[in-house]
């Protein structure tokens, strides 16, 4: 076992603790003969059928390890991460809320977990049965008629949903060059218009940090396929000129898709299909609960209006007049397929779990998770500068303007937080802010939890003005001190070698 | 409600801090015409909703219970109880993408680890933290393809790729102005090298080959690879059944330029089809378009190491509609099962599981060969999955064995294959011999 310690002359330490080291690598861990698995004998004869040629010899590198020592090593890692069991991630535009444990249990169920995607339908009742229930749920909860469960996850949401909008244009007439995006969207929406084959151009959004209506009549011609328009916007701002902003979409013939990935801020609450949206992708990941899971899976289904209907990636999970459920592939005018099989489905198991546990509560999950972030933007407005002020729904954006004139950036900040134990605000974003810090509480925290929040971004704030050395070089309570992550990008390392 | 941890007394006391009177002040911006409550019926409790959820698992043929012979893309697998259990941890449950390095070692250095894994089975220099599956991860190598010819316009695949690939990729291509041109097959089911060669010009970007292909068969990634650098295209191969990397060829050996394609083999269970595990490899000259996060080793502020995510102005949060990928989200929970599963299993276990998967389809195949009227229409080597032709119609066929218990294979004309009397059967380490005679006796019309 070689473990790779690098010796360096460290500041003094506390006798007490001995030296923190990093965990080895699985692969440093290690030995020959050593075996962590078994399996039944062979009970067929065991030749191999296939030309040497186009067989390997070994796995050269390949572990040695005994389940012990991957039980160990997968434990320890694990308690280098933060996590949401563990206290507030606020991350803004992340939705990071508790994942309840029933829906985990569920999704496990050997009707689930062990079924295949190409068993026979009639062997597949239940697994159809489960997408199409979700599929009415999300259709109810947007107040649009059709909803696909394909798309792996937001961004492939967006591409369904923009290239459904380029398929009906096509269908009548032309496919149209342009989408528009305001200048506060995710960086997904940008991409995903692109691999559509579209042409982004950006709306500068006026100085409350929403859409201009000036702005966009100008820039809503004839070439514009959709606005995607992300609501509440990433200032956790609602667009309050909403259905004018719809109107002057339709009017030249455009689609309003929304990027629900806010959905959060009025999920049960309103009904993006009211407000002349005509597309909205979900993350089921988000609002509806599914774990992160250090990132990923998600789930991204995507709504339609009855215009796009027809352009729905294939197969779709119908209902036949008898009850029972099948998979619809006879759709001519489909944008086809954006991935194998159904989509992301223990992901449907959960989201359906979720929602059922909430049912026609389930407007309390916007409510009270608006409720918090205003309760956060009282709590801390007087001490961080808020660049757009107008109302805050599920999130609000402060920014290090205050804390700059102490020579601290938001960067500072977000990792001197960790040693309060809290997971950082989203930094850096929407572009809009300059040294944001978007924070999102979610409605699964509650009073207490917030007010121990507050106060150490209040603590922090003060400590950027008696002691910004102890906040510029924080975190100090970490498994690890600040990473250098400009080295990680000179000199790539992306692989153990043998 | 008990997912919300806020007392009636607790909100009136926000309320009254943030100077608002109620909660639906605090919606004032939400235009009246537009706010709905929802028509759904009311909450369940956790009995009720495993009342409810299980009823309709309950309704599903799953491969416990039955004799499973299912392929085509996912594929039934050993997964160690510990892989599992490791992912009720809270710490990799419920953690966010590692943007904070900080507090997100552990799931960086089995991003890192899992990299690792994947570079040494497909024997590449560069692989990145996952994609969705292997669909949508070959369309991220062919468009990675593309941006590295700088201005090539077509693709050439065989049309032993995944029928749900290909289709993906059309979707995918069909508004970016590259072209998509298909090989076919010849008798032994492995593509026609001779067609292959032919379809490949100066403005193709990439040549796509799947091993073992759709049907089974297990290609020699050097035939796709010698086409592909004829006319400086990129060889790309793909992997539907990763369990097989441990026992054939690994693409970097065949000449592969980029690997791509699903490793739900490898620790991942059916899931019904999703989520599954995309991954993504490549040489290291290819690397700064590699799409999707990637996760590096570097230092921390004392000197030790560390890792965190890197490259990150090809991705979209920095690079917007100039990305190389608009993906973000990826399948961060299926590579840590991944991770966990190919270091338990080992260069030996992966080897025995590849070994005994192939063993047993062997046996099978020449078996079900024996059986009058059944055919295996292509000759070439296959490794753990091969196709049948059946006298009869297949679908009909499978349905029948199905009210036995017996789930016997996939049917092509799931398809859109015209052949509507083949099928495609798959096994792996979990077949035991007594079910596969179950099969063959099935087949053959007599008493198991």
């Amino acid at each position: 076992m070689s473990v790779e310690i690098e010796e360096k002359t460290a500041p003094a330490r506390d006798p007490r603790r001995p030296e923190p080291r990093p965990l080895p690598l699985v692969f440093e861990r290690s030995g020959e003969g050593k075996v962590g698995y078994s399996l039944p004998p062979l009970d067929v004869p065991g030749a191999v059928a296939i030309p040497a040629a186009l067989c390997r010899k070994e796995i050269a590198g390949g572990t040695e390890i005994s389940e012990v020592d991957v039980a160990r090593h997968f434990t320890r890692l694990s308690k280098l991460n933060f996590s949401i069991d563990q206290g507030l991630y606020a991350l803004g535009s992340c939705t990071m809320k508790h994942n309840p444990r029933t829906n985990e249990e569920m999704a496990r169920l050997p009707g689930f977990a062990a079924s295949h995607p190409l068993a026979p339908d009639a062997l597949s009742q239940g697994s159809l049965e489960l997408a199409w229930r979700l599929e009415r749920i999300l259709a109810e909860l947007t107040g649009l008629p059709r909803v696909t469960l394909q798309p792996s996850a937001g961004a492939q949401g967006e591409l369904a949903g923009i290239l459904m909008v380029r398929k009906a244009l096509e269908k009548t007439g032309k496919p149209r060059t342009t989408v528009l995006i305001p200048d506060s969207a995710h960086g997904t929406n940008p991409a995903s218009a692109h691999f559509a084959g579209y042409t982004v151009k950006e709306l500068k959004s006026n100085a409350h940090g929403t859409i201009d209506l000036d702005v966009l009549e100008r820039a809503m011609t004839e070439d514009v396929a959709a606005l995607m328009l992300t609501v509440p916007n990433t200032l956790g701002i609602f667009e309050g000129q909403i259905l004018d902003i719809a109107k002057i979409v339709h009017a030249r013939g455009g689609y309003l898709y929304c990027d629900g990935a806010n959905f959060n801020a009025f999920v049960g609450v309103a009904k993006p299909g009211l407000m002349g949206v005509d597309v909205m992708h979900m993350n089921l990941h988000k609002t509806f609960s599914t774990p992160h899971g250090g990132g990923g899976p998600g789930s991204g289904p995507v709504a339609v209006c009855e215009a796009l209907v027809p352009y729905l990636p294939r197969p779709t999970v119908e209902r036949r007049a008898d009850g029972t459920f099948f998979l619809d592939y006879e759709r001519p005018d489909s944008i086809g397929r954006l991935r194998t099989f159904l989509g992301n489905f223990g992901m449907f198991v959960r989201a359906l779990s979720y929602i059922a546990a909430y049912g026609n509560r389930i407007g309390e999950v916007a409510r009270v998770a608006v409720l918090n972030a205003n309760y956060i933007r009282a709590g801390l407005s007087d001490v961080y500068h808020l660049k757009y002020d107008g109302p805050s729904m599920h999130e609000v954006v402060f920014s290090d303007k205050k804390q700059t004139e102490f020579g601290v950036s938001n960067v500072d900040i977000a990792k001197r937080l960790m040693d309060y134990g809290f997971h950082p605000p989203t930094m850096s974003f929407p572009l809009i802010v300059h040294g944001a810090l978007m924070i999102e509480p979610t409605e699964t925290e509650g009073k207490p939890v917030l007010d121990a929040f507050i106060k150490a971004m209040r603590d922090i704030a003060r400590e950027c003005e008696e002691n910004a050395e102890l906040v510029r070089t924080a975190p100090h309570t970490t498994p690890v001190k600040r990473v250098d992550e400009v080295g990680a990008a000179r000199n790539l390392v992306l692989r153990w070698r043998p | 409600m008990k997912f919300l941890p806020t007392s009636d007394a607790e909100r009136a006391a926000m309320l009254s801090s943030i100077g608002a009177r109620s909660i639906d002040d605090l919606f004032a911006a939400v235009p009246a015409a537009v706010r709905r409550g929802p028509d759904l019926p009311p909450p369940m409790s956790e009995i009720e909703i495993r009342r409810f959820v299980g009823g309709m698992a309950s309704k599903n043929a799953n491969a416990r219970d039955t004799a499973f012979f299912l392929g085509a893309g996912v594929y039934n697998h050993y997964v160690s109880s510990i892989a599992d259990q490791m992912l009720y941890r809270a710490e990799w449950l419920t953690s966010y993408t590692p943007y904070q390095p900080e507090v997100s070692q552990g799931t960086l250095q089995n991003i890192f680890e899992f990299q690792t894994h994947i570079c040494l089975l497909t024997g590449l220099e560069v692989a990145n933290a996952s994609l969705y599956e292997g669909a949508s991860a070959l369309v991220e190598a062919l468009l990675m393809a593309e941006r590295l010819s700088r201005g090539k316009t077509r693709a050439v695949l065989s049309a032993g790729i995944h029928p749900e690939y290909r289709e993906t990729v059309w979707t995918y291509f069909s508004n970016l102005g590259l072209e998509i041109v298909e090989v076919g097959l010849g008798k032994d089911g492995a593509t026609d090298a001779n067609a292959l060669a032919a379809a490949v010009d100066e403005r193709t970007f990439a040549v796509a080959v799947q091993s073992p292909n759709f049907y089974g068969i297990v290609e020699d990634w050097n035939s796709g690879s010698a086409a592909a650098k004829a006319k400086g295209a990129l060889s790309v191969a793909v992997v539907a059944e990763a369990a097989s990397l441990a026992l054939l060829a690994p693409p970097g050996e065949g000449g592969a330029d980029i690997a791509c394609g699903e490793a739900q083999s490898l620790g991942v269970p059916m899931h019904n089809g999703g989520p599954l595990l995309g991954f993504l490899s490549c040489r290291t000259e290819h690397q700064r378009q590699i799409p999707g996060r990637l996760a590096g080793q570097t230092k921390d502020a004392e000197g030790r190491r560390a890792f965190c995510l890197t490259l990150s102005t090809r991705e979209q949060h920095i690079r917007r509609e100039k990305a190389t990928s608009n993906i973000c989200t990826n399948q961060g929970l299926m590579a840590l099962a991944s991770n966990i599963h190919m270091s338990l299993l080992g260069k030996e276990g992966l080897r025995e599981v590849a070994l005994q998967s192939h063993a047993k389809a062997q046996y099978l195949k020449g078996e079900i060969a024996k059986v009058p009227g059944y055919r295996i229409p292509y000759t070439g080597p296959t490794f753990n999955e091969f196709l049948v032709e059946a006298p009869e119609d297949a679908a009909a066929l499978l349905a029948r064995l199905a009210a036995q218990g017996i789930l016997g294979g996939v049917a092509l004309s799931r398809f859109d294959v015209k052949d509507r009397r083949r099928f495609l059967v798959a096994v792996t380490e979990m077949n035991e011999r007594a079910e596969m005679d179950r099969l063959v006796a099935a087949l053959a019309g007599r008493p198991a």
